[in-house]
């Protein structure tokens, strides 16, 4: 079937057979391998993307569900040279290692500021909580989503 | 990779063209709503529909109404929806008590009420809930609509009177004054199933004593709700002495297996000591109300 979605603000159309889940839509239909594919069993939470704004994971999701609607992944959080808030908060605050939760991690930490600039401690644990990391800790990675809230609009660094 | 096998999928476009579509596809097409229980099923060939029918463009379906008597609330109304309605918080803690241990937050993003009880998961929290609030359910098919009680709604693990041409639309709470509701909830670890959980729904009379109650268990193999806990409970004074006796009748009642969640002797505790901590807490909150 034909599926038309809005990928980080672009209209984009690939043929997908209905059982293709979202996450391998997006690396294999889409060629955005920014969005990482782990357990498969919707506990990780590398595969989450935002769909019309809200976090999901990718991989229960199926593409054709995502038809018609707005995804923003990784490769769409920074705005040409200017990274988002939350990337400089991860390079600031050491937020990942190995880097494979990350992508999931950054949307997530992204609607969470976007629904509430300012949260504490507790709210970004609550809300990274159906995600792992496996090597940082969670520590540097609620740092720096906590840098991301104080630091709302970013300068443009060079990467 | 996990992926399901092949199938048909079409979007339905509003309730009566969900009808259609399940007409239409017959007893091989499934509804797809948060897809959380279903399509890791799928993944796993324990569920192979040869047709989905997906209602998540339905926004007909997704809503919360209070009216004086009931509250209505449409089937594909999300978890995040439910756990931070104002309406829920304010009428039935035990929605948000349930809510918040259900999965995770970016899973109830997606996950729904309809689809959670349609899936009638024996671990599942808000078959509890509704069971304890004595909730009804609207379902609605080719030849109209049909309300029936919550009871009637599960027929036993993974099964509902729910037809396959028909479709769950709406649950329906009685809003009673001097009630209160509380659910806990033992996981082994954030987002898993129960390892048993007990909710509870009381009202209390003008005069403080329990008019009705409703004690329900989650995955301890209790079908209905605990009517001998609930006997020993009506028409008494809340009390500490009250709650212990309810709560060891609820134990005996209910009927664990053992599983890599935790022997029959443990789940069995378990429904025990949750049933009196329900209890405790419907109560203050009933009288809270009062």
């Amino acid at each position: 079937m034909q599926i038309t979605m809005t990928v980080n603000g672009k209209e984009m159309t690939r043929e997908a057979e209905p059982r293709v889940l979202l996450v391998h839509h997006i690396r294999e239909g889409l060629g955005l391998t920014g969005t990482h594919w782990g357990c498969d069993t919707s506990n990780c939470g590398t595969c989450v993307v935002l769909m019309d704004g809200q976090p999901v994971k990718a991989c229960t999701v199926l593409a054709a569900m995502a038809a018609g609607h707005d995804i923003r992944t990784v490769e769409g959080l920074a705005n040409g040279a200017t990274l988002d808030p939350v990337q400089q908060g991860f390079m600031e605050e050491h937020g990942l290692q190995c880097g494979f939760c990350t992508p999931g991690m950054m949307l997530t930490a992204r609607a969470l500021l976007d629904k509430n600039p300012d949260p504490d401690e507790t709210e970004i644990r609550e809300a990274i909580s159906g995600q792992i990391c496996r090597c940082t800790g969670y520590a540097t990675i609620v740092r720096s989503i906590r840098w991301a809230a104080e630091h709302p609009a970013t300068e443009e660094v060079s990467v | 990779m996990q992926i399901s096998a092949p199938f048909d999928y079409a979007r339905a476009e509003s309730v009566d063209d969900a009808i259609a579509l399940l007409e239409r596809h017959g007893p091989e097409a499934r509804v797809l709503a948060g897809g959380h229980s279903l399509l890791p099923m799928m993944k796993l060939r324990l569920a192979r529909p040869e047709w989905l029918i997906d209602i998540n463009d339905l926004a007909e379906l997704d809503f919360i109404t209070e009216a004086p008597d009931m509250v209505r609330i449409g089937a594909m109304t999300r978890h995040t929806t439910l756990l931070e309605s104002p309406v829920m918080a304010r009428l039935f803690p035990i929605v948000a008590d349930a809510e918040r241990v259900i999965a995770d937050p970016v899973v109830r993003n997606r996950g729904t009420i309809g689809g959670s009880l349609c899936q009638a998961d024996p671990a599942e929290d808000l078959s509890t809930v509704c069971d304890v609030l004595r909730a009804k359910a609207v379902i609605r098919g080719a030849a109209g609509k049909r309300v029936i009680e919550i009871s009637e709604l599960r027929r036993g693990p993974y099964e509902t009177s729910v037809a396959q041409n028909e479709l769950l639309t709406e649950i329906r709470l009685p809003v009673r004054a001097r009630s209160g509701s509380a659910y806990e909830k033992v996981e082994r670890r954030v987002g898993d199933w129960a390892v048993a959980a007990a909710g509870a729904s009381v009202v209390l009379a003008a005069d403080g004593r329990i008019e009705d109650v409703a004690i329900g268990l989650t995955a301890v193999g209790l079908e209905g709700t605990a009517h001998r806990a609930e006997d020993s409970l009506r028409g008494q004074v809340p009390s500490e002495e009250l709650f212990t006796a309810a709560g060891r009748l609820a134990a005996e009642d209910c009927n664990p297996v053992e599983d890599q969640r935790g022997p029959v002797d443990y789940k069995r505790h378990l429904a025990d000591e949750l049933t009196r901590r329900v209890l405790r807490r419907a109560c203050a909150l009933a009288a809270q109300r009062g």
